[in-house]
């Protein structure tokens, strides 16, 4: 067994309404710790209103290699967007 | 004594106290044994020495000699701090600082929700912000503590020998003098013997779950909130924590 804390991903929330974003990672030895070190690592500027942490083990990421085939062929196919649209004024930020 | 002598008295030992384990803790700043320990570290000493500004500040305002909680902070001697001899102990390695902590936290606890309660408003309203502070110092020393005490032979050794070295210093947070007695039917401080009972309880839950034992001894080391006579640790840090307004007076930041 590694003598290594795990390491854990750490998502903030900054205010109701918005979504968790990935702020950064830390080592802890189990999950109530991991929530407490990201509270003392990452809120001390008064930044979230809810914290998720996730082992970074267990997230699964594509592999940069496969960028190719992943993401090129939705490059070439424009009809995807919904640029050929005329949105009238009054419908605002879409 | 009267009683704005007793309760300029009273505001330093709070004071004090959250003034000298600010600064022991921030001793960790940069030697803590993981970074994410030394930021959290850091972020309790910040939180007592907040907590120090307040009563320091309120305890130069009750005495009306025109000190600020800086002037208290740094120009007194080590005969004139009313903390607990708890708080200036050394902080060992950091199952001990932890312990301390602990204990500290277990008490500190306990206080302030009664504090809240103070016929005193100005003593009430830093009871209430310091009270958010403290119920998460405590939720992190004690889970420590029982990670570590229930952890590895190792770690469950020195947490043992933490809780041993410290426990004489415990009886002292929950022995009345003069002080106490007069705060209490002033209806600002709580009944000290209530106190120590629910400390026991919670204190108690810890070191099961920790699998720590008490030590089997009522003895209680004092001298420290009555200022009679601290450990020879308080006056070394001193040194330290005050040398620059000793040696630059009036140096302002």
């Amino acid at each position: 067994m590694s003598k290594e804390w795990p390491l854990w991903e750490v998502f903030i929330r900054g205010q109701h309404g918005l979504n968790h974003r990935h702020v950064g990672s830390l080592h802890a030895p189990d999950a109530e710790m991991a929530i407490k070190n990201a509270r003392d690592v990452y809120t001390r500027r008064n930044e979230g209103v809810s914290i998720w942490v996730v082992e970074a083990a267990h997230i699964t990421a594509s592999s940069p290699s496969d960028k190719g085939p992943l993401y090129e062929p939705s490059e070439s196919k424009v009809y995807r967007h919904p640029t050929f649209f005329d949105i009238p004024d009054e419908a605002g930020h879409m | 004594m009267t009683d704005q002598t007793s309760l300029f008295e009273y505001l330093l030992r709070l004071g004090d106290n959250t003034l000298v384990l600010g600064h022991r803790v921030s001793e960790w700043c940069g030697h803590a044994p993981v970074l994410e320990e030394d930021i959290a570290l850091a972020n309790t000493a910040l939180d007592l020495i907040g907590q120090t500004q307040m009563w320091l500040g309120l305890a130069g305002e009750v005495e009306g000699a025109g000190r600020s909680a800086d002037d208290l902070a740094m120009l007194r001697d080590v005969w004139d701090f009313r903390n607990l001899l708890l708080v200036e102990q050394p902080n060992g390695d950091f199952g001990q600082t932890l312990m301390r902590q602990c204990l500290f936290d277990a008490w500190h606890l306990e206080l302030l929700p009664d504090l809240t309660r103070a016929s005193d408003d100005r003593i009430a309203a830093i009871a209430a912000k310091a009270l958010k502070e403290v119920t998460y110092h405590l939720d992190r020393s004690s889970e420590t503590v029982i990670g570590l005490g229930d952890g590895t032979e190792e770690s469950h050794r020195r947490m043992q020998a933490a809780l041993d070295l410290l426990w004489p210093y415990v009886g002292e947070m929950f022995t009345p003098d003069t002080v106490d007695d007069a705060m209490h039917a002033a209806g600002i401080a709580p009944d000290l013997t209530a106190l120590r009972a629910r400390f026991d309880t919670r204190i108690d839950a810890i070191l099961a779950e920790a699998t720590l034992t008490k030590p089997d001894s009522s003895f209680a080391q004092s001298g420290g909130k009555t200022g009679f006579r601290h450990s020879e640790h308080l006056g070394h840090m001193l040194t330290q924590m005050q040398w620059l307004q000793r040696a630059y007076p009036g140096a302002t930041w």
